[in-house]
C-alpha cells in the first residue's frame, strides 16, 4: 500500500470517527491557544512596562536626600547643583537639574485645592520630559533669575481650578500669594513616573523665597532633589560614580560614613521591574504549561478509550491482509493530520485571543516565534505518541489476539 | 490444498496449560466443501485460525498450495490472507461507520488495487451476495444477515483460493442462515474451497464432508 492510500485511509478514519477527531483535537487546540495567548499578554505587558520606563529616559539619574542621615538638615543644596554641572567634577554629567518640592494650597476665585507645588530650574521640565503645553509655554531662566511669580500647571488641577476660564494670564494663589498661569501641560496620564497631573511648577529661586526656606547644616538653600542627565546611556555608570565622589566631597564625608543621599537611576528600575515582569511571566507560563498538559491528558484519556475499538479494527485489518508498516503507517498520518491540525487552529485561536486580550487590557500583545513552535511541538508529539503507542502495540499483535482483545 | 500433519497448539494461561489441538492430521482438496464439527472447546476456532494464518501452530507441520506457512513471518502471513484466504467470522467482524463499499474495496487496497478498479470489484461482489443496492449502507444500518454478507462479499472481493467461516450461521435465524449457505454452495460451484465450521448439523449436510473433532483431536474423517 502506497502512502497516498494511507493517507486516505487516515483521512477515511477520521471522517468515520468525528468526534473522537474532534475530541482529541480539542486537547491539542486547548494546550496551544492557552500557552501562546498567555504567553503573548504576559510578554506584552514586560514590554509595555519596559516602554514606559525607557520613556522617561534611560539617561536620567535621580539624586535625593534623607532628613535622618543629616541630622535634620537637608543634605541637598544649590552648591550642589552648580558642583554636578562643572564638568571638571562629572564629565559624564551633560545637564543638572533641581527641584524643591512640598504641598501647598492652591487658590482661584472659589477653588482651592491642596497640591504638590514644586520650585524647579528652567531645565527641570525638558530633562522630566515634562516640556509639551497645550497652553502657553515653560518656565525661563530670566523667570528664574528674577524671581517671577508666574506658574505652570498640570493637566488636571488647571481645569479643576479654571473650568472654562481661559488660564493663561489669570492669576492663582499659593499660601495667598499671587502667581501668573503662564503654562499648562499637556495630559501624561501618570505611568511608572508618577502622575504630574496635580502639579504646580514655579521658579526655584521664588520657591526657596517664598515657600521652602530650609537650609543645610551649612546654611545653602535646600533642595529636595536634583535630576542629572548622563551625556549617554552608556555614561550612566560613570555619571554615577562622578556623582557619588563630587557629592560625598561636598559634604565632607569622611571614608567610613555613609551616603547622606540616594541616587536612583533607570538601570535600577529596569532591574526591578526586570524581576516583576519575569515572575509574571513565569506565573502565565506555568499556567499555560498546566493548561498543555491538561490538554495533553485529554488527548490521552481519548486515545486510551478507543484502543479496544480500535485494536479489534486492527485486528481485522490485518486479517484481510494489512502489512504491520500499512497499520503504522495510517494511525500515523492520522495523528499527524489531527495534531497538525488542532496546532493550526489552536495558534489561530491562541492569537486571536491574545489580540482582543490585549485589546481590553490596552496592552501590546506579543506573540514569540519560539512559544508556538514549542507548544505546537509538544501538543503534536503527546497527539503522535498516544496516537501511535497504542496502535503499534496492537499491530504488534498476532491478528486473532486483536481480534479477541477486550 | 491444505495439508496438516500432527499440528498441535496450547495456550499458558498463567501456570496452566491448555491444549487446544492436540496433533490434528487434515486432508483438503482444491475445491472442496468441508464442515468442520465438534462440541464446544473441542478447538474448532483455533484450527480455523490456524488454517486461516490468523495465529500459528505450536508445531507441526502446515502446507498451503505447496508452502510451508506455518513458519512464515509475519507480513508473509498477511500476504497469504490478503491473496488465498477469505474470512467469515461469527459476529461479522466489519469496521464500524465504514460504508459497505469500503469495507469489501479494503481486501484489495492492502492487494495494491487501484481506487477505481477496486470500487468496481466491490460493487460486484456486494451485487453476487444481493447487496447491489446497500453499497453506501454503514454496518449499524444493515440486519444481522445483511452485515453478514457484507463480510461474505469482503472474503470474496479479493478472489481467494479458500473461504472459512466460523459458525457463519451461529448469530442469524434459520432463514437468514440458510440463505448465506447457499451462498457458500454456490462459490463453491465455481470452484473455491469452502471450509465452514459448525456444531449445527442440518448445516454441515449442506457441505460434502464432515470432519468431526473432540477434544483437539480429529476423530472422524
Ligand atoms: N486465546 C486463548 N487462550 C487460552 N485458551 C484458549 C484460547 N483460545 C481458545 N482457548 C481454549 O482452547 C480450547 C479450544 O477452544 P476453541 O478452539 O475456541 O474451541 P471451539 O471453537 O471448538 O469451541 C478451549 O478449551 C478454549 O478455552
Ligand atoms: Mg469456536
Amino acid at each position: 500500500m502506497n502512502l497516498t492510500e494511507s493517507f486516505l485511509t487516515a483521512l477515511d478514519s477520521i471522517n468515520a470517527n468525528k468526534l473522537r477527531s474532534v475530541l482529541t483535537m480539542l486537547g491539542v487546540i486547548i494546550g496551544v491557544a492557552a500557552v501562546i495567548a498567555l504567553l503573548a499578554i504576559g510578554n506584552g505587558f514586560s514590554a509595555s512596562i519596559t516602554e514606559d520606563i525607557t520613556s522617561l529616559g534611560t539617561n536620567l539619574i535621580s539624586i535625593s536626600t534623607d532628613r535622618d542621615n543629616s541630622n535634620g538638615y537637608e543634605a541637598l543644596s544649590l552648591d550642589d547643583v552648580a558642583a554636578l554641572a562643572n564638568p571638571l567634577n562629572a564629565p559624564a554629567v551633560a545637564e543638572v537639574a533641581a527641584s524643591v518640592q512640598g504641598n501647598r494650597l492652591v487658590t482661584f476665585g472659589g477653588q482651592s485645592t491642596q497640591t504638590s507645588v514644586a520650585g524647579v530650574t528652567a531645565n527641570y521640565l525638558t530633562i522630566n520630559n515634562l516640556d509639551s503645553f497645550q497652553l502657553g509655554d515653560g518656565l525661563t531662566q530670566t523667570d528664574l533669575d528674577t524671581k517671577a511669580r508666574v506658574a505652570v500647571l498640570g493637566a488636571v488641577i488647571a481645569s479643576d481650578l479654571f473650568g472654562d476660564t481661559f488660564p493663561i494670564g489669570q492669576s492663582v494663589k499659593i499660601n495667598g500669594v499671587s502667581y501668573e498661569v503662564i503654562g499648562v501641560m499637556v495630559e501624561s496620564g501618570g505611568g511608572i513616573g508618577g502622575n504630574t497631573d496635580d502639579n504646580v511648577y514655579i521658579p526655584l529661586t521664588t520657591a526657596q523665597a517664598r515657600l521652602y526656606t530650609d537650609r543645610t547644616r551649612t546654611g545653602q538653600k535646600a533642595v529636595s532633589s536634583i535630576s542629572a542627565q548622563a551625556a549617554s546611556s552608556e555614561s550612566v555608570e560613570e555619571a554615577v560614580t562622578q556623582i557619588t565622589e563630587t557629592l560625598r566631597r561636598q559634604h565632607n564625608l569622611g571614608v567610613g560614613d555613609e551616603d547622606d543621599f540616594f541616587i536612583f537611576d533607570q538601570s535600577t528600575l529596569l532591574e526591578t521591574a526586570g524581576t516583576v515582569t519575569a515572575a509574571l511571566t513565569a506565573f502565565l507560563g506555568a499556567i499555560a504549561g498546566i493548561s498543555l498538559v491538561v490538554g495533553g491528558i485529554g488527548i490521552m484519556n481519548i486515545m486510551l478509550v478507543s484502543v479496544t475499538e480500535r485494536t479489534r479494527e486492527i485486528g481485522v485489518r490485518k486479517a484481510i491482509g494489512a502489512l504491520k508498516r500499512d497499520i503504522l503507517a495510517q494511525f500515523l498520518l492520522e495523528s499527524l493530520v489531527l495534531s497538525l491540525l488542532g496546532g493550526v487552529i489552536g495558534i489561530v485561536l491562541g492569537w486571536a485571543v491574545a489580540v482582543v486580550a490585549g485589546n481590553l487590557l490596552e496592552v501590546n500583545t506579543v506573540i514569540d516565534p519560539a512559544t508556538v513552535a514549542l507548544s505546537a511541538g509538544f501538543a503534536a508529539a503527546v497527539g503522535l505518541i498516544f496516537g501511535i503507542y497504542p496502535a503499534w502495540r496492537a499491530a504488534s499483535l498476532r491478528p486473532i489476539e486483536a481480534l479477541r482483545y477486550e | 490444498m491444505i495439508t496438516m500433519k500432527n499440528i498441535t497448539k496450547s495456550y499458558e494461561m498463567g501456570t496452566q496449560v491448555v491444549h487446544a489441538l492436540k496433533g490434528v492430521d487434515l486432508h483438503i482438496d482444491k475445491g472442496e466443501f468441508v464442515a468442520i464439527m465438534g462440541p464446544s472447546g473441542s478447538g474448532k476456532s483455533t484450527l480455523m485460525n490456524v488454517i486461516g494464518c490468523l495465529d500459528v501452530p505450536t508445531s507441526g507441520s502446515y502446507m498451503l498450495n505447496g508452502t510451508d506457512v506455518s513458519t512464515l513471518h509475519d507480513d508473509d502471513q498477511a500476504r497469504i490472507r490478503n491473496k488465498e484466504i477469505g474470512f467469515v467470522f461469527q459476529q461479522f467482524n466489519l469496521l464500524p461507520r465504514t460504508s459497505a463499499l469500503k469495507q469489501v474495496a479494503l481486501p484489495l487496497m492492502y492487494a495494491g488495487v487501484s481506487r477505481s478498479e477496486r470500487n468496481q470489484r466491490a460493487r460486484q461482489a456486494l451485487e453476487k451476495v444481493g447487496l447491489g443496492d446497500r453499497v453506501d449502507h454503514r454496518p449499524d444500518e444493515l440486519s444481522g444477515g445483511q452485515q453478514q454478507r457484507v463480510a461474505i462479499a469482503r472474503a470474496l472481493a479479493g478472489e481467494p483460493a479458500i473461504i472459512l467461516a466460523d459458525e457463519p450461521t451461529g448469530a442469524l435465524d434459520t432463514q437468514t442462515g440458510n440463505e448465506i449457505l447457499t451462498l457458500f454452495q454456490e462459490f463453491n460451484r465455481q470452484g473455491i474451497t469452502i471450509v465452514m465450521i459448525t456444531h449445527d448439523p442440518e448445516v454441515a449436510e449442506k457441505a460434502q464432508r464432515t470432519i468431526w473433532l473432540r477434544d483437539g483431536l480429529v476423530v472422524e474423517n
